[in-house]
């Protein structure tokens, strides 16, 4: 059951991965575009963890833990300038912040 | 069926499940809440795979943390009344195809790689290891994260402040 169950564990990690990743490319709402970026982080935390269990070694599961430092500080400066942009432009359609565009 | 097979199914459900709310539901309360349940459901995989203490932190980091923060973001930027918020998706087609895209390539890599299998085992309490592995063979990476947290703090507050001269 081991080996499956590592490869199943694998196969969720994609089509989690790409549930979020679709999310990015149609949604237009920063929240939700954010909320998708979580979802292929926690993909890459579930391939991670997988993997640590079929080596028997403890390196992906310390490194998943670097992966949540990272989006715990994404998060909060993430949704530090959703607010800021929120105040600026009162809105949240990801097609009206275009300033850096050209 | 195993009961270990019968779980992974299960939890393979809620989290494919609550995922694609979190994707197509058009409410941002709903998506948050689904995204509840993803995280969850993420954790249980965790448990399953023999990562106790990691299951535990992802409810603390995750379900804790970023969840509040995201519900928090939601009340500040939108009024309570107009919470059926537009959310509209575009580009439906585009993303779908690359989407689908990304989907085959990656199962693909998942599916034909032989991928090494160790001989070691996982002990069934992992804290211990991982507090070792911390305080030795990654101090460096675990003293920057730390700093790495702590200008993420500092860095969020100044974005949001009100300026005095504004």
């Amino acid at each position: 059951m081991s080996g499956s169950l590592v490869q199943h564990a694998l196969l969720l990690s994609v089509a989690l991965f790409t549930l979020g990743a679709l999310g990015v490319f149609m949604r237009r709402n920063v929240i939700t575009i954010f909320m998708c970026i979580e979802l292929m982080l926690n993909a890459v935390n579930l391939a991670f963890v997988a993997f640590s269990r079929s080596l028997g070694t403890f390196d992906g599961q310390v490194l998943v833990f670097f992966v949540m430092t990272v989006a715990a500080a994404e998060a909060a400066v993430g949704l530090a300038i959703v607010i800021a942009l929120h105040r600026h432009r009162d809105t949240l359609d990801i097609d009206s912040f275009n300033l850096l565009k050209w | 069926m195993t009961a270990s097979a019968v779980v992974f199914w299960v939890l393979t459900l809620i989290v494919l499940a609550s995922a694609a709310v979190v994707v197509l539901s058009r409410s941002l309360i709903n998506s948050a809440f689904a995204l509840l349940a993803t995280f969850s459901g993420v954790a249980g995989f965790y448990v399953l795979l023999g990562a106790d203490f990691l299951a535990a932190v992802q409810f603390l980091v995750y379900v804790g943390g970023i969840l509040i923060l995201l519900v928090f973001g939601v009340m500040l930027t939108h009024r309570i009344q107009d919470l059926d918020l537009r959310a509209e998706a575009r580009q439906l087609v585009p993303g779908l195809f690359v989407a689908a895209g990304v989907f085959i390539l990656l199962a693909a890599v998942a599916t034909r790689t032989p991928w090494a299998i160790g001989a070691g085992r996982l002990p069934s309490a992992t804290t211990a290891e991982i507090g070792r592995a911390f305080l030795g063979k990654y101090l460096l990476p675990f003293e920057a994260a730390s700093i790495l947290l702590l200008v993420a703090l500092i860095g969020a507050a100044l974005i949001v402040r009100k300026r005095e001269d504004a």
